[in-house]
């Protein structure tokens, strides 16, 4: 028989409790709180799930365990259903309805997927209780650019900003690349997309910037990817003279075929025809999918929402230094997020502290907390100084541009860090 | 460029899509017209072309783009070989799946069709994995109008584009013949016509069914290797968005006519193409579909079908 998870998570809790408090015992002449995180644990998110999980007890290990004389304990929980193996809506409502019953729980980490996070925001805006996202992009968690109807107040039941991004969201990739494509020369861009949530939000973002920044915007198409023909819609772009195809999509949305057709219709950098799209497209799949000839061809640019390890500096340097040190390996994509995002919840709780020791109700603790959260400015983070604005975003925009080089890999290229956008 | 450039090219693109949407059709109508059996599975047969024609040059070692000789040995060698693989694997799934309902109600070897195109897509899901798997530039891609003519226009026409058209025309016209001209053909007409009198004049109906079914399956694997070549990728969904656009050409054409098949999976390729450049991608399906029904409403039998009198 399978021990049930039930039985799994009052173990490891019990575990963590167990461990913890003996060791820290003596330093929490306040008493005790807990962090609650919640993102997949299993199949093919195992790698992530215990990167930001390890990026979690990091930002805690740091701090001794204590953050003003209150003891800290992770909970680390997961949202994926047994039976598929992927998020579940269900299994997430069911951790945040966990968290708030929890009378120590104070903050809560989480999730990996927008699509979960629109469950537990709302639950834990009921409760006050803050919610720091390492790896959530979707803009309509928190924003109304690229939301759609009702977003995001439907997220903010008590009419309050609960959920906080230490990530930037996905419109804002729209936007640097728009000023991207401005500084590289193009003149004329047409926009494509996938007709998602990602692709379409970033690619009319994109569409709008490119706009106030003067360029022409000389198309904007859904495209149905599950044809794998798109010469018809990129002849039609090529007829408006655009030497810019922007598009937003993932690696198994008809990027590769779009990229290759561009090259079959002379679409390319030697006819002053370019390729230019989001992180959605930074995978190797991309560049095996659409040859490196069309890619290169058509001189392939994508952003990327963050700075490469490598090239962080300041803080953002020595946590990547001292995550590898810790854990002997490469931090996963939202492992050094996930530091930042503990760092961030153990600041609110210190500078809450007094709040929290006079007040009775968790709920009063919680909010004293979430308030606390909401005022962080130009704190120094992994990518610099940035603050959270009146929307619980990062206002940082820092991020990377990529483009596709000839390499010795047995697909025979790869993406190249090209240079830092702001 | 200039309109009619715009007009040029995308009716090549039309006419490119259009073949392979032809092709695929052709392995339905048959079907539909010898059996009466909507094979909702074709389309993933299609998809079994692709990854075995993928497969079979990996396994020759020729997953790469091939030179003069080996454009008239390897690749006809490989087309015939998905062919018949295509076909077998048709013929297996009537054996197995249609055959033990061949006189039950019709709606219950349709609802079978659908459980198998879900169980072979799934099957291939586990077979390829989910992403979009690459298929090599085995077909070498010359730009023609530039390079072989000498002309610089703004129209782009490469040697694959008359790979699909080479490829298709003669499959379609020998089928029309086989079907027009044959002892076998003839035997297929009757059975179409007639099932049971067909029996009786001393016609083998489940040899005829078998062969159709083979046929069919050919053609849906020949379909997919052009595909292959043609895109360059594949994916284990592409079956059922290909079927449907087949089946769709195939009613629109007229359920059961071959030339209406291969004319109505043109008329689709073109007025996709053209729904792209003119009105929006977006809009695509829906004219494409609004299309079929207004054909549908005012000549219900389809384009180059015919007035079936109802047996009494």
């Amino acid at each position: 028989m399978r021990p049930s998870k039930w039985f799994g998570l009052t173990a490891v809790a019990a575990l963590a409790i167990a461990v913890a408090a003996p060791a820290y015992a003596q330093q929490c002449p306040k008493g005790k709180l807990r962090i609650y995180t919640s993102w997949p644990m299993q199949g093919a998110m195992i790698p992530e799930g215990t990167g930001m999980k390890n990026g979690v007890d990091m930002a805690v290990t740091e701090a001794g365990g204590v953050a003003a004389g209150f003891c800290l304990e992770v909970v680390n929980l997961d949202d994926a259903s047994p039976q598929t193996g992927k998020w579940d809506g269900a299994v997430e409502a069911e951790n945040a309805n966990k968290a708030v019953a929890d009378p120590l729980a104070i903050v809560y980490i989480g999730t990996y997927n927008s699509g979960a996070a629109k469950v537990s925001i709302p639950i834990n805006n009921r409760a006050h209780m803050a919610q720091i996202t390492p790896a959530n992009t979707y803009p309509g968690l928190t924003k109304k650019k690229g939301a759609a109807p009702g977003e995001p107040e439907i997220y903010r039941p008590m009419g309050f900003v609960n959920y906080f991004r230490v990530v930037p969201a996905d419109d804002i990739q729209g936007a640097v690349g728009a000023k991207w494509a401005k500084r590289r020369g193009a003149k004329k861009v047409f926009v494509i997309h996938d007709q998602e949530l990602y692709g379409k939000g970033i690619a009319d973002v994109f569409d709008q910037t490119a706009r106030s920044l003067g360029l022409q915007v000389v198309g904007n198409e859904g495209i149905d990817y599950k044809q794998p023909d798109q010469k018809p819609v990129l002849t039609k772009a090529r007829a408006t003279g655009a030497d810019l195809i922007y598009m937003g999509g993932v690696v198994d949305t008809g990027a590769p075929i779009v990229i290759r057709q561009m090259k079959d219709l002379g679409m390319v950098a030697a006819r002053n025809v370019r390729f230019m799209g989001p992180d959605g497209l930074l995978e190797e799949e991309v560049l095996k999918g659409a040859t490196c000839d069309a890619a290169m061809a058509t001189d392939m640019h994508v952003t990327f929402a963050s700075l490469p390890f490598e090239k962080l500096k300041g803080i953002g340097a020595t946590t990547y230094e001292n995550y590898k040190k810790r854990f002997n390996k490469e931090p996963t994509a939202y492992a050094l997020y996930s530091v930042e995002a503990g760092r961030i919840a153990i600041e609110g709780i210190k500078r809450a502290a007094a709040q929290i020791e006079k007040a009775k109700d968790p709920k009063d603790k919680r909010e004293a907390v979430r308030q606390a959260i909401a005022k962080i400015k130009d704190y120094d983070g992994l990518n610099g100084k940035w603050s959270f604005d009146e929307n619980g975003d990062t206002t940082l925009e820092t991020m990377s541009g990529y483009k596709v080089v000839k390499a010795d890999t047995p697909v025979g290229c790869k993406f190249e860090f090209e240079t830092v956008l702001e | 460029m200039e309109w009619h450039e715009v007009l040029v090219q995308q009716t090549i693109n039309g006419l490119t899509r259009g073949s392979v949407f032809a092709l695929i059709a052709l392995g339905y109508t048959m079907v539909y017209g010898i059996i009466e059996l909507i094979n909702f599975a074709h389309g993933d047969v299609f998809m079994l072309g692709l990854f075995v024609s993928l497969t079979a040059f990996t396994l020759l070692g020729m997953a790469r783009t091939l030179g003069g000789w080996e454009l008239v040995t390897i690749l006809p060698l490989v087309f015939l070989a998905t062919m018949c693989c295509c076909g077998l694997v048709n013929v297996t799934i009537d054996r197995l799946a249609y055959r033990p309902l061949r006189h039950s109600a019709r709606l219950a070897p349709f609802i079978t069709a659908i459980g198998v195109s879900f169980m072979i897509e799934n099957l291939a899901l586990i077979w390829k994995g989910p992403a979009p798997v690459p298929y090599p530039d085995v077909f070498p891609s010359i730009d023609v109008l530039r390079e072989w003519v000498g002309v610089d226009t703004l129209v782009y026409l490469t040697t694959k584009d008359l790979f699909v058209v080479g490829v298709t025309a003669p499959l379609m016209f020998g089928l029309q013949r086989f079907v027009t001209r044959t002892t076998w053909g003839k035997a297929m007409r009757a059975i179409a016509q007639d099932r049971e009198t067909a029996q009786t004049m001393g016609i083998n109906v489940e040899k005829m069914i078998m062969l159709t079914f083979f046929i069919g399956g050919a053609l849906a694997g020949a379909a997919g290797l052009t595909q292959g070549l043609y895109y360059n990728i594949g994916t284990w969904y592409i079956g059922f968005q290909a079927g449907l656009r087949a089946f769709t050409a195939a009613v629109l054409g007229g359920i059961g006519n071959m030339p209406g098949a291969a004319l109505g999976g043109l008329v689709i390729g073109f007025l996709s193409a053209w729904s792209d450049q003119y009105i929006s991608a977006r809009w695509t399906n829906a004219i494409v579909f609004s299309i079929l029904i207004l054909v549908l409403v005012f000549r219900p039998q389809g384009l180059l079908g015919e007035k079936t009198v109802d047996r009494v």
